[in-house]
């Protein structure tokens, strides 16, 4: 089954509802190696964004990611505002005006969003950033849509990746954004940004299920 | 004013507006603008705020725009690639303080961008640094270089000029006096050297000529060459002369 504009727009409530859930926790990951303001920036954003989306929904998945991008960029006022708004700028353009989403889809868009947050952040896999986790969940989405899977089983294996890739950035020194500079101190904390996109795309998998 | 603008982008309003004061007091034709905090006032970069300051800042001419932190700079890149035009901005990788002064000051001169981008760039080189490699170059070469100095007062081929200042205003060659001095002569084609204690500064950088920390009563030595060299000397003795309207 595929994904409409208001299954989209489902998913990105889920995604708020998640970020809400576990503001403390982000805020908390990010107070040991950043300046704390991870889980405050990213409610403050995914909330605008519900309230957009409450006051009405476009007709495509694209034009909705557009709105989370937009809202994302003008309300976050941390990296993750350029970031996480890069990331869905660049799967909205990718998916253009096509009305529903299947799987291949999905792995296309997150593919465009991992190009974009690395454009973007100019972070590789093993910096310690956002990167270690949406890159193998892109892949593992790649995989699954090749092995003919529908939204739910692509979504799902990349938020197992993700997941995946978080906690591998617990022993990694991190080399971008304000944890680089604590240097070796940054060793033993997992990544807020990493933990921030695995929980999303946790969200967006059980909603596609 | 039609000259290149800048934006500063920084995480604090205060750092913004901090950094503003300082380099429009150097170029006070310069549009300075901050793009600084979060509309609450509380810390972060707001991207609306660096695209109203990107407006306000570019008069025709362009705008450099310098930032705090990371995410800054990415805050800043996104708003300038959503510009109508993205080649009005450029997003630099300089020191925020000395970049912001250097490159306010090119543009106070009438830099184009890419001049005044490269002021704030080299901003970054620290002039004692320069000045050292320079006087190992100079090692090496030592009699051409005496030789050479020495054909300077002269001045007669290739328009060489020479002057020696003894300093009667109250701060010296510092940040202001020196800011003046590089506008004075921004527009004029010529090299002019400016030495204190053994020290040789560039007269087109303020740092380099910072770094020669010459105070009130020093004694400093102008030598130029190019085609406008005697006009850059005589508007540096001018400026002098006036305590550089202190």
């Amino acid at each position: 089954m595929g994904c409409d504009a208001g299954r989209v727009a489902e998913a990105l409530r889920a995604g708020a509802a998640t970020v809400a859930e576990h503001k403390a926790e982000l805020i908390d990951l990010d107070r040991a190696i950043g300046d704390a303001d991870h889980g405050e920036n990213l409610d403050r954003g995914f909330a605008a964004i519900v309230s957009t989306l409450d006051s009405g929904v476009p007709e495509t998945p694209g034009a909705v990611l557009k709105i989370a991008a937009t809202t994302l960029i003008s309300k976050v006022g941390g990296a993750a505002g350029p970031l996480y708004g890069t990331a869905f700028l660049r799967a909205a353009t990718k998916l253009g005006d096509v009305s529903e989403l299947d799987g291949a889809a999905i792995a296309t868009g997150l593919r465009a969003a991992l190009e974009g947050v690395v454009t973007r952040g100019k972070a590789e896999v093993g910096d310690a950033t956002m990167v270690d986790a949406l890159s193998p969940a892109v892949e593992a989405a790649e995989r699954a849509q090749a092995d003919g899977g529908d939204p739910a089983a692509v979504l799902s294996a990349a938020a197992d990746a993700a997941k995946e890739g978080a906690d591998s950035t617990v022993p990694l020194v991190a080399r971008k954004g304000r944890a680089s500079y604590l240097g070796e101190r940054s060793v033993g904390h997992a990544d807020p940004g990493a933990t921030s996109t695995a929980l999303l795309l946790r969200a967006l998998a059980e909603v596609a299920r | 004013m039609s000259g290149v603008g800048l934006v500063i982008v920084s995480h604090s309003g205060k750092l913004a507006d901090g950094v503003v004061e300082v380099a429009a007091q150097m170029a006070p034709d310069v549009a300075v603008r901050a793009a600084g905090g979060l509309p609450g006032g509380e810390i972060g970069t707001d991207y609306e705020s660096v695209l109203a300051a990107l407006e306000q800042a570019d008069s025709g001419a362009g705008v450099v725009v310098l930032y705090d932190l990371g995410s800054a700079q990415m805050t800043a890149e996104m708003a300038v690639e959503t510009l109508a035009d993205p080649d009005t901005a450029v997003v630099l990788d300089a020191p925020l303080v000395e970049g912001a002064i250097a490159a306010a000051v090119a543009a106070q001169g009438g830099s184009d961008r890419s001049a005044v981008a490269e002021a704030a760039r080299s901003a970054a080189r620290h002039p004692e640094v320069a000045d050292t490699a320079d006087a190992a170059e100079s090692t090496d070469t030592g009699t051409e270089e005496g030789t050479a100095a020495a054909a300077a007062p002269a001045g007669t081929s290739g328009g060489g000029a020479r002057a020696e200042i003894t300093l009667e205003n109250e701060v010296g060659l510092h940040a202001r006096p020196a800011a003046l001095l590089t506008r004075s002569i921004a527009d004029l084609d010529a090299d002019v050297r400016i030495s204190h204690g053994g020290t040789e500064a560039d007269g087109k950088s303020v740092f380099s000529l910072m770094s020669l920390a010459a105070r009130k009563g020093d004694t400093i030595v102008v030598s130029a060459s190019g085609p406008q060299a005697e006009e850059a000397v005589q508007r540096i003795t001018e400026l002098a002369g006036r305590g550089f309207d202190e």
